[in-house]
């Protein structure tokens, strides 16, 4: 696996997301939640965005209130790992419209509805932003019908 | 529709206005309850927001487990906003080691052909983010058929699937092998960067399947091409760089089919140096992309321009002002520092700069790297460098400072004398954090650079008196005294400015160290042994000595009171032997490092040893035994070597030797042979022995109980002791009843057994 987690957490150390690309105990995450906000809010302002924790590399990156924290494995490609980052908190923006720490607590499953599609299985899905972008409206707009018609076994899908 | 207690806004915004800890506790409770009994209702259309609800307080951190069969229900549903956050719970409240999740495997399956690919998205997604291996294997025909027959925005999802179930049942990845082919051929980046990252999977797993995909490596070649050469293109485009996820993926798995083979590595060569040489580098996404293809480039069979070029663009990076570069570059250098090293060692100035970085992992990261690239033509200049970098590191990196400068130092140091001082330097400016071995290690240097005794014992002797504090500095410090004090009482030096101190200057110094209360007890012990040798090197003031020792001989601390006590005996009863027990150690063997406690007493079978002084003096004077000798008894010692007989008692006419031959790894022959050189026989003679209880002893019957007189015939007895613990060092006690014998001791040394 590419990358093992994603964890946003505010500067007191709040969780506002968690996503787990492995299977892990309940135990194990939380150690790694508690684990990677300590190093991470120990960080000096201007320091590397890159550190080591056991075999894992840790790429953290500050945007506004909010600290994004993935774990990949050792082979990954930190600076592209800054890019992933970066592109989802456009995705968001583009999204929320101007996101802000508020609309990701309020709409958390919104946040997740939009790394599900960007990230799958610990790898990228789209590089598209205009694509991921219109999934997601599509998306939500089926959700506001109130029946929608569900045959499961009807044909194929093309 | 039910109403529920509060909406899910309305509900964060409460748990959010909490003041305490417990008032959120109280909030959260309650609504749980709530949900708990909504769940048990039937469907009120309000389902999905109390799911919501839970898996809020779930993130939490709040246990949220009674909403596992909730997930399992909504996913059953036929509303797409319930199946939405149904399936978000199940990959938040579900995973593989749950029983639950097996319950959804049907419901993925039906969703998998669902004419929605909405629906069918959400499936797919679910089975990769906690899809176990019964799960995986289930429904990987219907990925496989969604491989082949659907649209881009499914397949691309599928493709992702697959990279999961080939992860969670390796041997599924036949299965997708072919359609993973097919859809590189693809237009939209989506799918293909999917089939990239399931190709790169299945490579990694299967080297037989590595060698099948190596035949697509023109086809990468030409899609990379595409992408680095086309115009702008709106929809991938991330500040100039075409698609710069897929680019990278595309480089890794050139990287991965390229590697040990020629081949693929000539046909990807062109492309990778275009890459190098045209991606713009101002920005961090073009420096991701330089930074796979440096990767790529040194990690295949590349020509030696492209390693060069890759290698100057890894220098380039060095110089960058963005911190991350640095970091990673000096990642990438340490990796081949070994196999490109005089490549790297062009760089060695701004490496060694970078020690000098804000930011500490920049700094670990210039540390490994400068350690790696001193060789003897820099050793001079490199130390002066790591020194610096030692007084101003952070905590956590001075240990590995210190262990690196000193394996350089003892592989490239230029002189004995400036391998000495830096090893002092080092003691002086970070003794804290070296690590044990390093106090027996500086020891046997000294102790084997003779000429320079004097300057060292000088020169620890100045350390000494400014700062007591560095407990190895102060260990070998002492160490030195007590070896090499007449030296610095002599008051001349050739080699650095000689001190005029008078014996009792010296005996200060040491008793300082012996009562400050910074000095560890193993760091007291060797004052007190350096005190006492000092009294076979001083002449006037022996008394202060023998007070001091005799002070010692009540302290609470049992090692140095057992010492004390020793060399008491030394003193008194057995003074006739201090001066030979007490000389100038020999030169010692080093076997290996990190050998300590023991092993290193290995006799140098070279060295003509006296009967009875060296292994002794050893065991006394070394620094590497710890307080394990109990053995030693204010009593006769006596040690012996290997080799010949040795007379162990002489006293009275009574002579007793003994002799050994090893038998085998553990096992050694001890013969004992006495005599009698008096006028008349003695009688009742037998000797017992004592062995330490992981030494096996056996002793055969003696020849004889008398011993006639004037040496008329000797009385021979054979012990045979079996060490199979390999003990360190294991004694024979010998005792007499009949004869007025003190119990005698023989220590051997490691090898003996």
């Amino acid at each position: 696996m590419t990358m093992r987690f994603m964890l946003l957490f505010s500067r007191q150390g709040k969780l506002r997301l968690q996503k787990w690309f492995t299977s892990m105990s309940d135990r194990e995450k939380k150690k790694i939640i508690r684990d990677m906000t300590t190093m991470v809010l120990a960080r000096q302002p201007r320091s590397c965005n890159f550190m080591q924790w056991k075999d894992l590399k840790i790429v953290y990156k500050r945007y506004a209130s909010l600290y994004f924290c993935l774990g990949v494995e050792s082979q990954e490609n930190e600076l592209l790992a800054l890019e992933i980052i970066h592109r989802y908190v456009e995705l968001l923006d583009k999204y929320f419209g101007n996101v802000c720490e508020l609309d990701i607590i309020f709409n958390f499953e919104k946040a997740y509805f939009i790394l599900d599609e960007f990230l799958m299985g610990g790898e990228v899905q789209e590089t598209s932003k205009q694509i991921v972008n219109r999934s997601i409206e599509a998306s939500d707009m089926l959700q506001e019908v109130r029946f929608t018609d569900m045959h499961a076994h009807t044909h194929k899908c093309t | 529709m039910t109403v529920t207690l509060l909406p899910l806004q309305e509900m964060i915004r409460a748990i959010r206005s909490a003041r305490t800890q417990c008032e959120e506790r109280g909030v959260i409770q309650r609504e749980c309850a709530a949900i708990r009994a909504q769940f048990r209702q039937a469907d009120n259309g309000g389902r999905s927001h109390n799911l919501a609800k839970l898996l809020y307080v779930h993130m939490l951190g709040y246990p949220a487990h009674f909403g596992q069969m909730e997930c399992v229900r909504m996913i059953a549903s036929p509303r797409y906003s319930e199946k939405r956050v149904g399936y978000l719970g199940a990959m938040m409240l579900l995973d593989e080691k749950q029983d639950a999740s097996l319950l959804i495997t049907n419901s993925i399956k039906n969703d998998l052909s669902n004419s929605n690919q909405y629906i069918q998205s959400l499936a797919l997604c679910t089975l990769a983010c906690m899809g176990s291996a019964e799960m995986c294997r289930d429904l990987a025909p219907e990925i496989d058929r969604l491989l082949r027959a659907s649209n881009s925005y499914i397949k691309k999802k599928a493709a992702l699937c697959a990279v999961h179930i080939v992860r969670k049942v390796h041997d599924l990845g036949e299965l997708f092998t072919k359609a993973a082919r097919s859809l590189l051929t693809e237009k939209n980046h989506g799918v293909v960067h999917g089939a990239v990252v399931l190709i790169t999977e299945l490579c990694e797993r299967n080297s037989e399947t590595l060698e099948r995909f190596r035949k697509t490596v023109p086809d990468l070649v030409q899609i990379m091409k595409g992408l680095v050469i086309s115009g702008y293109s709106p929809d991938h485009d991330v500040a100039g760089i075409s698609d710069p996820f897929l680019q990278v993926r595309i480089l890794r798995l050139l990287r991965i089919l390229g590697r040990n083979n020629e081949g693929a590595s000539d046909a990807m060569n062109d492309l990778l140096a275009q890459v190098a040489t045209n991606t713009d580098s101002t920005k961090t996404v073009g420096n991701a992309v330089l930074y796979e293809t440096v990767l790529t480039v040194l990690d295949i069979k590349s020509e030696s321009g492209l390693r060069v070029l890759a290698v100057n663009i890894l220098g380039r990076f060095l110089l960058n002002n963005d911190r991350n570069i640095r970091y990673i570059a000096m990642t990438s250098l340490q990796k081949i520092v070994g196999t490109d090293h005089n490549a790297v060692q062009r760089h060695r100035g701004t490496i060694v700069d970078c020690l000098k970085d804000q930011d500490a992992s920049v700094k670990r990261r210039a540390l490994d790297l400068s350690l790696a690239l001193v060789s003897a033509s820099n050793i001079r200049s490199m130390m002066k460098e790591l020194l610096s970098f030692l007084s101003s590191c952070p905590p956590e990196l001075r240990s590995q400072t210190a262990s690196g400068i000193f394996n350089a130092a003892e592989r490239y140091a230029p002189s004995q004398r400036w391998h000495i001082d830096t090893i002092l330097h080092v003691l002086t400016t970070a003794g804290g954090d070296v690590r044990d071995e390093t106090v027996p290690n500086l020891i046997q240097l000294i102790t084997n650079t003779s000429e320079l005794h004097c300057y060292t014992v000088h020169k620890l002797y100045r350390a000494l008196l400014s700062d007591i504090s560095q407990q190895p500095l102060v260990q070998v410090a002492c160490w030195c005294i007590g070896e090499y004090g007449d030296l610095l009482l002599r008051g001349e030096c050739q080699e650095t400015e000689p001190v005029q101190v008078t014996e009792d200057d010296v005996l200060d110094v040491l008793e300082t160290v012996l009562q400050s209360h910074m000095s560890f007890p193993s760091t007291r012990g060797f004052a007190l042994t350096a005190t006492m040798k000092l009294s076979t090197r001083i002449t006037e003031n022996v008394d202060r000595i023998r007070s001091i020792v005799s002070i010692y001989g009540s302290c609470i601390d049992v090692e140095l009171q057992q010492r004390a006590v020793e060399y008491n005996a030394l003193f008194k009863k057995y003074d006739h032997m201090r001066a030979a027990v007490l000389e100038r150690m020999p030169v010692i063997e080093k076997n290996s490092q990190g050998h300590i406690n023991g092993e290193t007493i290995k006799e140098s079978q070279t060295v003509k040893v006296k009967p009875g002084d060296l292994l002794f003096k050893r065991l006394m004077h070394s620094p590497w035994l710890n307080t394990d000798l109990k053995l030693m008894q204010p009593s006769t010692l006596s040690v012996f070597s290997v080799v010949a007989t040795v007379t162990v008692y002489e006293k009275d006419g009574v002579t007793v030797t003994l002799s050994c031959e090893k038998q085998s790894d553990s096992g050694l022959t001890v013969t004992l042979t006495a005599s009698n050189s008096t006028e008349s026989d003695i009688r009742g003679f037998t000797l017992q022995a004592a062995v330490p209880k992981s030494v096996q002893l056996h002793m055969k019957a003696p020849s004889g109980d008398s011993l006639p007189a004037r040496g008329a015939a000797k009385v021979t007895q054979m012990v045979v002791l079996n060490n199979p613990n390999k003990v360190q060092l294991a004694y024979l006690q010998l005792v007499s009843e009949v004869f007025d014998l003190s119990p005698i001791f023989y220590s051997f040394g490691s090898q003996n057994i």
